[in-house]
């Protein structure tokens, strides 16, 4: 099917939720009440590290109008000899980062929470909660963390034989890496850090609970999987998952962050022990405390080139920082790193690091752009070396068709070449550059992702659609699915209605993340609306008394298939739909598929930044992000990705990062001191779109999301090299870090 | 504490509530009146999601008292449309796609209107430094930009 023969796939259509959110009707989390509700308040502990010995909650549980209060007493346990994952998470870290248990780990580790008439109210018994700490020392970054005599975060954890805060280790290997250096004629090694860097999502967590008697209960939450909060909250408070209906509210932003549960489960406990619903939401402060935000790295690439440079060996070695409890993203890491390249001996390492910090959560691309970070600024660093283009110096070394990958896959169709020649022939990367101004390019890639998802496809009796998924819908995905929808039933867009289904309504889908929601929602909804047509054939057959493989479907009409079959006029879906009584009764169907064929995505970055030499002030002037989608299904949503994406990169880039006191506190909990960009920080940001379709797929569909966040650091941080001439390794280039650049260029080679 | 009675005129219409004396503006809207439109990103005057006017004025609903409303006119996103017919600025967030998640959209909106109501044509620069109180983490503010500059040329020509 070529695009010109679409009507809808590839058209920016109108969202189905768009009226209710440019008015201010959509549902958002903490939108929702219910009568009788009551408000939970979460107790946070104010050391970094810290042994509970002992807590006493009888004050708070006097004060006037508290209604309960809850420790990790009535969180289930999870011991820690037992592995229980749930997805890529696992549960003996989740019940420890709701609620601390016998040890604190970070600055804002919840310790207790209460419920009370008012907000106010919970909060000022919160206070009354009697805590005998025994504060430990900290270790707040990785070399705090791998240090000789680094305080041991957790007792039952060991590297090598010895106790270590190093939570697991991730390798890949292709080749063999040193006879590819002996090959080399240039070897470039570097050592490089980025900082942790906050999801930023504009909505903070909240969520509505209410547990009856029975202990059949509704919970209203924000998230990016309706299926893992039920799950979550199921284990986390021993109630069974059918007694639990989890509705996803809109979501305002996830990025990855709100994949895992943290009020959810407290709220249902609250409400459990009071009888009352109870809301809880997370402050901003709470939210840059104790929620995300991904690693921060250190890491070590070293990059071998023949003179024309062919890579003959590659090498990464990366330390992430988990935070309190295990689970840095070093999948993403040493598996994206070198993802671009067909590079024969390769070797990708990568440490799993705790220290007194938040959990981590998934950030767009988890550990990719961190992976990726260091391996294109040496990349750069080489092309200059031998005098080449460092977007020739990717192309010579593209991985294609066929290429085996240093993390193993070998790559069917994809659109990564074509990437880096679209950049090539820009008119951004041929435009001059004016004084104090420079341009850096990068390229990044991400695995994209399949899994378990459900769709029904309903007729309604006037013969219109309503499609029903079970991914909250993050970015536009709806829209998406109107498209392919009305595509396949032939009919106008706007007669597809899209809703996300709640865990009672709909069967089992995964989290929204991996950029994998349009490309496996489509897949079933595409099932399930070919199940319907088949539907509607039969129908028509019935009503005209053929044989249905005599009916085909087109253009929103069933039609007999050719002159053989009868002269008939065409059934529209509404005539059929107002006779389905008389010919079998409703129309619909479903599908509930574990879907696989998401291929990898590559993208390619331009970007121009210029330098107030004076003030140290890095400014992106000019923005261009060029990516294979496989198939844009809405073409301003995916645009919409690729701009997003970049932004976030560009503040991780440039300005994003926590500041720490020396009590191991966040200095910056909030939007003034954590600067992400705002509308006068950024230029228009330019996509170009390369469609390659994946193969696997019925409408061609990559996945989109999470690839345009990879290359964004370094090409901010190539574009800045070229403005001023100094290679700066350690993100993010704030003011000072330039200025300090600026005086002392040596140092910052 | 004993709570204050305020009156105020919402969206055009008179408004009576009562109020604890340090409650904000923001709080009252939403728990009191049940108007929800306006969201807390942060609620401490950073990130322009509870963006509402005062008497006109574009102002932070976290950052007011609510016993600051007496006899003022505040105006929310609810009273943005004329009935069934969006102000022309809805009109194009939706038509260019402006908005993803759509948290930080009520605020975008009462902010871009509070501009053009000032400035019916802004140049790209002065949109965005406008604009630059309003957080959106999901666009990278390209498309909110391209609908706000797009309506404000759209009205000019309208009122022409
Ligand atoms: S909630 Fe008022 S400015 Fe953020
Ligand atoms: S659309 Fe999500 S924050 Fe702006």
């Amino acid at each position: 099917m070529s695009s010109n023969d679409n009507k809808w796939i590839g058209e920016s259509t109108i969202r189905p939720d768009g009226a209710d959110k440019v008015t201010g009707r959509a549902t958002f989390a903490a939108d929702s009440t219910m009568p009788g509700m009551i408000w939970g308040k979460v107790l946070r502990s104010p050391h970094a590290h810290a042994v509970i010995k002992s807590v006493d909650t009888s004050k708070a549980e006097a004060f006037p109008g508290v209604k309960a209060v809850i420790t990790s007493s009535d969180i289930v346990d999870f011991p820690i000899d037992t592995p229980f994952p749930l997805g890529i998470q696992d549960m003996r870290w989740m019940c420890r980062n709701v609620m601390a248990r016998d040890k604190v780990l970070f600055h804002g580790h919840p310790v207790a929470a209460v419920a009370a008439m008012t907000e106010a109210i919970a909060a000022e018994a919160c206070k009354l909660i009697e805590i005998d700490y025994e504060v430990l020392p900290h270790a707040i970054e990785i070399d705090d963390a791998l240090a000789d005599d680094a305080p041991i975060l957790h007792d039952w954890m060991e590297f090598e034989g010895k106790p270590s805060n190093i939570a697991g280790v991730l390798e890949h290997t292709k080749g063999d890496v040193a006879s590819g250096f002996a090959e080399a004629d240039v070897i470039i090694e570097r050592k490089f850090t980025t900082r942790p860097v906050h999801q930023g999502y504009i909505e903070p967590h909240a969520c509505l609970v209410s547990v009856a008697a029975d202990n059949k209960t509704t919970i209203w939450s924000s998230s990016q999987g309706q299926f893992m909060v039920r799950a979550m909250t199921a284990l986390l408070t021993g109630l069974s998952q059918s007694d639990i209906r989890a509705i996803p509210a809109e979501i305002g932003g996830g990025f990855g962050g709100k994949t895992i549960v943290y009020l959810e489960p407290l709220a249902t406990a609250l409400s459990k022990k009071s009888g009352r619903p109870v809301k809880m939401a997370m402050t901003r402060e709470e939210v840059m405390r104790a929620s995300g935000p991904t690693s921060g790295s250190k890491s070590v690439v070293k990059i071998g080139c023949k003179k024309d440079g062919t890579i003959t060996a590659a090498e990464g070695t990366y330390w992430l920082q988990a935070g309190g409890l295990p689970g840095a993203p070093v999948r993403g890491a040493v598996g994206c790193a070198l993802a671009p390249y067909d590079i024969p001996n390769g070797h990708t390492l990568g440490y799993d690091v705790v220290c007194n910090r938040s959990k981590v959560a998934a950030y767009r691309a988890p550990g990719a752009p961190i992976g990726s970070f260091g391996v294109e600024c040496v990349l750069d660093e080489l092309a200059e070396e031998l005098g080449l283009d460092p977007l020739d110096l990717r192309l010579k070394n593209a991985a294609k068709e066929g290429t085996e990958a240093v993390h193993g896959p070998v790559y069917p169709v994809m659109g990564y070449v074509e990437s880096l020649e679209s950049a090539k022939a820009h008119d951004h990367y041929n435009a001059p550059l004016g004084a104090n101004q420079g341009r850096g390019v990068a390229s990044g890639f991400w695995f994209n992702a399949g899994g378990e998802s459900s769709a029904q496809v309903n007729i309604t009796e006037d013969g219109n659609v309503v499609v029903t998924t079970g991914h909250p819908d993050i970015g536009g995905s709806r829209a998406g699915i109107a498209n392919i929808c009305a595509e396949l039933l032939g009919i106008d867009y706007k007669r597809v209605s899209v809703l996300i289904g709640d865990t009672a309504t709909i069967g089992f889908s995964n989290l929204t993340g991996g950029s994998r929601v349009l490309f496996a929602s489509s897949m079933v909804v595409t099932e399930s609306t070919g199940k319907v047509i088949r539907t509607l054939c039969e129908l028509a057959a019935k009503i005209w008394d053929i044989d249905p493989d005599a009916v085909d479907w087109e253009d929103g009409a069933a039609r007999p298939a050719g002159a053989n079959a009868g002269q008939f006029e065409p059934l529209t879906l509404a005539e059929l739909a107002a006779r389905a009584n008389e010919t079998g009764g409703p129309i619909g169907a479903g599908a509930q598929v574990n879907t696989t064929g998401a291929e990898g995505g590559f993208g390619t970055h331009i970007c121009d930044v210029e330098v107030d030499p004076e003030l140290g002030i890095a400014r992106v002037i000019r923005y261009t992000v060029l990516q294979d989608v496989g198939r844009a299904v809405h073409p301003a949503y995916v645009e919409g990705q690729m701009q997003g994406g970049a932004a976030q990169a560009i503040g991780w880039a440039l300005n994003e990062e926590y500041l720490y006191d020396k009590d191991g506190k966040v200095d910056n909990p909030g939007f003034l001191d954590y600067r992400m960009p705002v509308a006068s920080d950024l230029p228009m940001l330019d996509t170009h779109i390369i469609e390659i379709p994946n193969p696997k797929h019925p409408q061609g569909v990559r996945g989109v999301g999470e690839v345009p966040l990879v290359p964004g650091l370094s090409a901010v941080r190539n574009a800045v090299y070229n403005a001023i001439g100094v290679r700066f390794n350690d993100l993010p280039l704030s003011p000072p870090r330039i200025l300090d650049g600026l005086n002392v260029p040596e140092a910052a080679e | 504490m004993a709570k204050l009675h305020i009156s105020t005129t919402i969206n055009g219409e008179p408004e009576e509530f009562l109020c604890a004396p340090n409650e904000t503006m923001l709080d009252v809207l939403r728990n009191r009146l049940g108007l929800t439109g306006a969201k807390e990103g942060c609620g401490s005057g950073d990130c322009g999601a509870c963006s509402i006017t005062l008497d006109g004025t574009l102002v932070c609903s976290c950052l007011m008292l609510a016993a600051e409303a007496e006899d003022k006119e505040i105006s929310t996103i609810e009273g943005m449309a004329d009935g069934e017919t969006l102000h022309p600025l809805q009109q194009k967030f939706l038509e260019e796609a402006a908005l993803q998640c759509g948290i930080c959209t009520p605020g975008m909106l009462v902010a871009a209107k509070a501009l053009l109501d000032e400035n019916p044509d802004p140049t790209e620069t002065e949109v965005r430094f406008w604009l630059a109180g309003n957080l959106c983490r999901c666009t990278g503010y390209d498309k909110i930009i391209r609908a706000v500059m797009d309506t404000a040329a759209e009205m000019r020509g309208a009122t022409k």
